[in-house]
Formats: structure tokens, C-alpha cells, sequence
């Protein structure tokens, strides 16, 4: 697995040389009800302040190996180490956000993001996290509907506001699972935006799973592209386009060079 | 060649409307018209049967009757006279017997909804029971608590507390895959998540429930007083209908029917209130389904 340019190239953008912040060895993961190898030794290291794109067919075991990053379930084999510490279950500086923004109608915007604090301090420690609450408000575009429920919320400010919700414990690492893909075409081009800007002024270490070629590249510093049955990863591509992305991007050839290798591998493998 | 132009159908002009929605005649009057339409039709062929003497007058009373009667009844319940003595004894069934069937099926709904034990080994016997007539019970209370209001209660509460249960657990279903995965990633235990969770969101399932308990107390205090006497309001319906007063017996109904719709109300009030998030269907509104 090399991490290429499209030159051909070793690239090194700033953020591949950081300090190792997720670190993944070997990890398998074999579902012995159905006898399903949905994972094949995945070897993964994110890099402080980078954002890396997972990309693969429908049942390639991307939300598996999300799912075991993020704690929610144990590898057949394999490890996985967070910040030096292996993760052996739900932790608070893993940030989740998933497709659906799953904000509860009896909160208010306010009372939903503080929602992971409440659960693991308590209602005083949540309440004393308002005042920052209301600065990622403000982060996201959403100042002045702290107070509203979210049934008056559209779906592309309920995502915002689960941005929020995810940002609330200072996570080390945040895990996207297709976060935008409910949303309309132009919304969800916005909102990458927003999430890029979002990253690269907290200097996040950012995983995404996606369905979206051009969403992919256009946000990350590596895509990883995994083949199905057993996933694992057919090749790690280098996004060399320089920060901050803009969609005018899109239309550079480089850009379109890079899209059409990703599909040229998916395309492969969808017809095997 | 001009008389041909004018004999061509007139040019349509823009501002005319050639096509528009129709909007059928029930829906252009305002619904209590049509309302009040539907009962004067009712009342009328029910004095027509009565005039024709389709039935007997013993079996059938004239709507006149009935409402004469009714004037009767109700002054007799705001003097406060041996009616409505007998209205708050069926009121304090009907209240007890809805508050024993709300604790005991809320906590055996819990316990159906979120354990294992509960799912596989209580809930076949649930089953098992609903599907029994609730009614026959009904000489077993009477003989284990006497002909007081205890028996009574006993009833109402036995066949309102199913409604209860299914609501609950099926409200404790009602959380999506996306929410619990949510909260297992913010560590949520399980009291976490069944309390800020699993309760909320089941919640407009609990309170349809707590309707369909609210109308079945009712008829579970009623019957009751049919089969183990007491001094209720079901005692004074029997007792007419004993003496083939039907006008009464019509009358009584009504009132009764009064108690029935007020705690149904009131629980409708309580879900507008603590359910205020979640719009209701027409259906589940109107009919407490």
C-alpha cells in the first residue's frame, strides 16, 4: 500500500508528517453468525490535523470498521490504539456524526448539543457548558436557535447543530459517517465547506466514510479505497491539492485526474 | 370571411378561468353544521320508527322522552341527589381502577419492553390473558372483594391495564437504530438510555394507551356494578331497565358516557402537554387508537 501522487511522486503534505493520533494494526473482523470475513488486517494510521476519506462499494466494511474505531465493537483481531491508549469501548474524545443529525424534538438546540456531557457528568457539568455551546453555535452559523426545537430546524442546520453536539467533548478524532449525504446536492457542497473550515481551524484529525468520489477528494488529504469481501484497502491515494479547498476546485484537471482513478478502481471492483 | 371569424369560438382571454379546483359541498360548510345536520337527521328517523310504532314504546322511547329525561337526570345530579351520590362512586371507581391500571401496566410494560426475561418468559403469559373474555372475572372479584367499590375497581383496573402495557413496550421499541447508536457512543448506561431515551421517544405510544385505559375503566367500573351491584351508576342503569324505563335508561347512558369522554380528555390534555413535540394523526386524536 504506497501512498502515491499522482505524479507518482512521494508526497508529504504537512499534516502526513504529524504525530500519529489513531493507529490501526492488523484489524479483522469475521461475523461467525453469517460467516462473513467483512474486514481483512486493516492497517490505518491518522496523523494529527489530517482528514482521510474511506471510500468502497455498499457492504465493503466501511461502517464496520468505523463502528470498531469508534468503540462500538470489538475487532475479531487486530488493535487499536487511540492518543496511546487502546480503544476498548465508547470514549469521549471519539466525536461521531452520522447520517441522520438524530436530534431529540423534547430538547432545545441548546439542551441537544450538551446532550454528551448530561450523560457522562451530569446535568450541572452540561449546564456549565452552555457558554461554549453557544460559541459552536455561533462556529456553525446557527447563533439565535439555541432555544428552538428542532422540528423548526431544516435538515441541513439539524446536521450543523450535530456538529456541534460532536464538538462538545473536545474529541481527539472525529468519525464521519456520511454525515451530509440526506442532504440536497447544493446544501451538502455548503456544509463540506463549513466542515473543511470547521477542521482546519481546530486542526482536527478527521475520518470520513462516504459514497462521493468528488466529495472525498475534495475534503481529504488521503483516500483510502477498500474492496469488498474481505475489506481491506486497495490503495491509499495522496490528495495534493493545496488548503484551503475551494469547489471551484472541481474543475481543476488534477482534480478530475484523481476522481477518475478512485472510479477506475471502484469500477473494478464492482464487476468482480 | 369576417362573419366566419365571428362565428369562430371568442378568443379566450387570459384573465378567464377555464379550469379550476372543485371543492365538493361538505367541505364548504363549517363542520359543527354539518354535525348538528347529522344528529336532526338521526332524531328525526328515530321519531319516525317511534310514530309508526315500528317497536314498542316500552323498548324504544321517542327521542322527546329521552331528552325530557334527560332535563330530569341532570337536575337531579346538580342538586345533588341520590345521582349524583351515585356518579361519584362509579367516578371514584372508574379513577382508581385507571390509576392501578397505569402503575401496574407502565411497570410491567417496562419490564416486558427492556428485559429479556420479560420479552421471553412474562409476555406469552400477557398474551395468553389478553386473549381471555376480562369480563368473566368478573363473579371471581365480587366473591374475593365483596359488593363494594373494591370489586369494582378491581375490574376496571384488570381490563384497562393491557392497553397500558402494550403501549409502554411498544414505546420502549419505538427508539431508532440511529438514536441508540448515538447514545452508545456518548457511553450511555442502560438506565441512561432507557430514562433519556427510550421513555421520551415512546412516550406518545404510552399515552395512546393511557386512552384507550381511560375509555375501557368506564366500561370496567360498569360492568361490574351490572354483575356485583353497589351503589353506582351502572346499579341505577340496571335498575331502570329492571322497570322498563327506557327513557332513563337512555338518559343514564349519556351521562355515563360524560365520565367516560372527561378522562379521556384529561389524558389527551396530559400528552398535549408533556408530549407537546409530537403531532398526532386525525386517527390516533379521535379515536385513541
Amino acid at each position: 500500500m504506497a501512498v502515491l501522487s499522482m505524479s507518482g511522486q512521494p508526497v508529504a503534505p504537512v499534516g502526513l508528517m504529524g504525530r500519529p493520533v489513531y493507529e490501526l494494526r492488523g484489524v479483522s473482523k469475521t461475523f461467525a453468525k453469517r460467516n462473513v470475513q467483512a474486514l481483512d488486517k486493516v492497517d490505518l494510521t491518522l496523523r494529527e490535523g489530517t482528514f482521510s476519506a474511506i471510500i468502497g462499494p455498499s457492504g465493503c466494511g466501511k461502517s464496520t470498521l468505523l463502528k470498531i474505531m469508534a468503540g462500538l465493537q470489538p475487532p475479531s483481531s487486530g488493535s487499536v490504539i487511540l492518543e496511546g491508549k487502546p480503544v476498548m469501548g465508547p470514549r469521549r474524545d471519539i466525536g461521531m456524526m452520522f447520517q441522520q443529525a438524530t436530534l431529540f424534538p423534547w430538547r432545545t438546540t441548546l439542551e441537544n448539543i450538551v446532550l454528551p456531557i448530561e450523560i457522562r457528568d451530569g446535568k450541572a457539568a452540561a449546564r456549565a457548558k452552555y457558554d461554549q455551546a453557544r460559541q459552536l453555535l455561533d462556529l456553525v452559523g446557527l447563533n439565535g436557535f439555541e432555544s428552538v426545537y428542532p422540528s423548526e430546524l431544516s435538515g441541513g442546520m439539524a446536521q450543523r447543530a450535530a456538529i456541534c453536539r460532536m464538538l462538545i467533548t473536545e474529541p481527539a478524532v472525529l468519525l464521519l459517517d456520511e454525515p451530509f449525504s440526506a442532504l440536497d446536492e447544493l446544501s451538502r457542497d455548503f456544509m463540506n465547506m463549513e466542515l473543511q473550515r470547521i477542521c482546519l481551524e481546530r486542526n482536527a484529525t478527521t475520518f470520513l466514510v462516504t459514497h462521493s468520489i468528488p466529495e472525498a477528494v475534495i475534503l481529504s488529504d488521503v483516500v483510502y479505497v477498500m474492496s469488498p469481501r474481505p475489506g481491506r484497502f486497495v490503495e491509499a491515494i495522496t490528495v495534493d491539492l493545496p488548503r484551503p479547498r475551494t469547489l471551484d476546485m472541481m474543475t481543476d484537471p488534477r482534480f478530475g485526474a484523481l476522481v477518475h482513478r478512485i472510479r477506475s478502481h471502484l469500477d473494478k471492483g464492482a464487476f468482480q | 370571411m369576417t362573419q366566419a371569424q365571428s362565428t369562430a369560438a371568442a378568443p379566450l382571454m387570459p384573465e378567464q378561468t377555464v379550469w379550476s379546483e372543485h371543492v365538493s359541498w361538505i367541505d364548504r360548510v363549517p363542520r359543527w353544521v354539518s354535525m348538528v345536520a347529522l344528529m336532526v337527521g338521526f332524531l328525526a328517523v328515530w321519531q319516525l320508527v317511534y310514530l309508526i310504532e315500528l317497536v314498542s314504546p316500552i323498548i324504544l322511547p321517542s327521542p322527546l322522552e329521552t331528552i325530557e329525561d334527560l332535563f330530569v337526570v341532570g337536575r337531579n345530579l346538580l342538586t345533588g341527589d341520590y345521582m349524583l351520590k351515585a356518579l361519584w362512586v362509579t367516578t371514584q371507581e372508574v379513577l382508581l381502577g385507571f390509576i392501578i391500571a397505569v402503575v401496574f401496566g407502565f411497570a410491567l410494560g417496562v419490564l416486558v419492553g427492556e428485559t429479556s426475561f420479560g420479552e421471553r418468559a412474562v409476555m406469552p403469559y400477557l398474551v395468553a390473558i389478553n386473549t381471555m373474555p376480562k369480563v368473566a372475572f368478573a363473579p371471581l372479584f365480587v366473591s374475593w372483594l365483596g359488593f363494594g367499590i373494591a370489586s369494582k375497581v378491581a375490574l376496571a383496573a384488570f381490563i384497562a391495564f393491557f392497553p397500558v402495557i402494550v403501549g409502554t413496550a411498544a414505546g420502549l421499541h419505538a427508539a431508532d437504530q440511529n438514536a441508540r447508536m448515538l447514545f452508545k457512543t456518548m457511553g450511555a448506561s442502560r438506565w441512561q438510555t432507557l430514562v433519556q431515551l427510550k421513555l421520551p421517544i415512546g412516550m406518545p405510544h404510552f399515552f395512546a394507551g393511557l386512552k384507550n385505559a381511560a375509555v375501557l375503566t368506564v366500561v370496567g367500573a360498569v360492568v361490574g356494578e351490572f354483575l356485583g351491584g353497589g351503589k353506582g351508576f351502572g346499579e341505577l342503569i340496571r335498575v331502570a331497565a329492571a322497570q322498563l324505563d327506557t327513557p332513563r335508561v337512555f338518559s343514564l347512558i349519556i351521562y355515563l358516557s360524560l365520565l367516560g369522554l372527561a378522562t379521556f380528555w384529561v389524558v389527551a390534555w396530559a400528552q398535549r402537554r408533556f408530549v407537546f413535540w409530537h403531532k398526532e394523526t386525525v386517527t390516533e386524536e379521535t379515536l385513541g387508537q
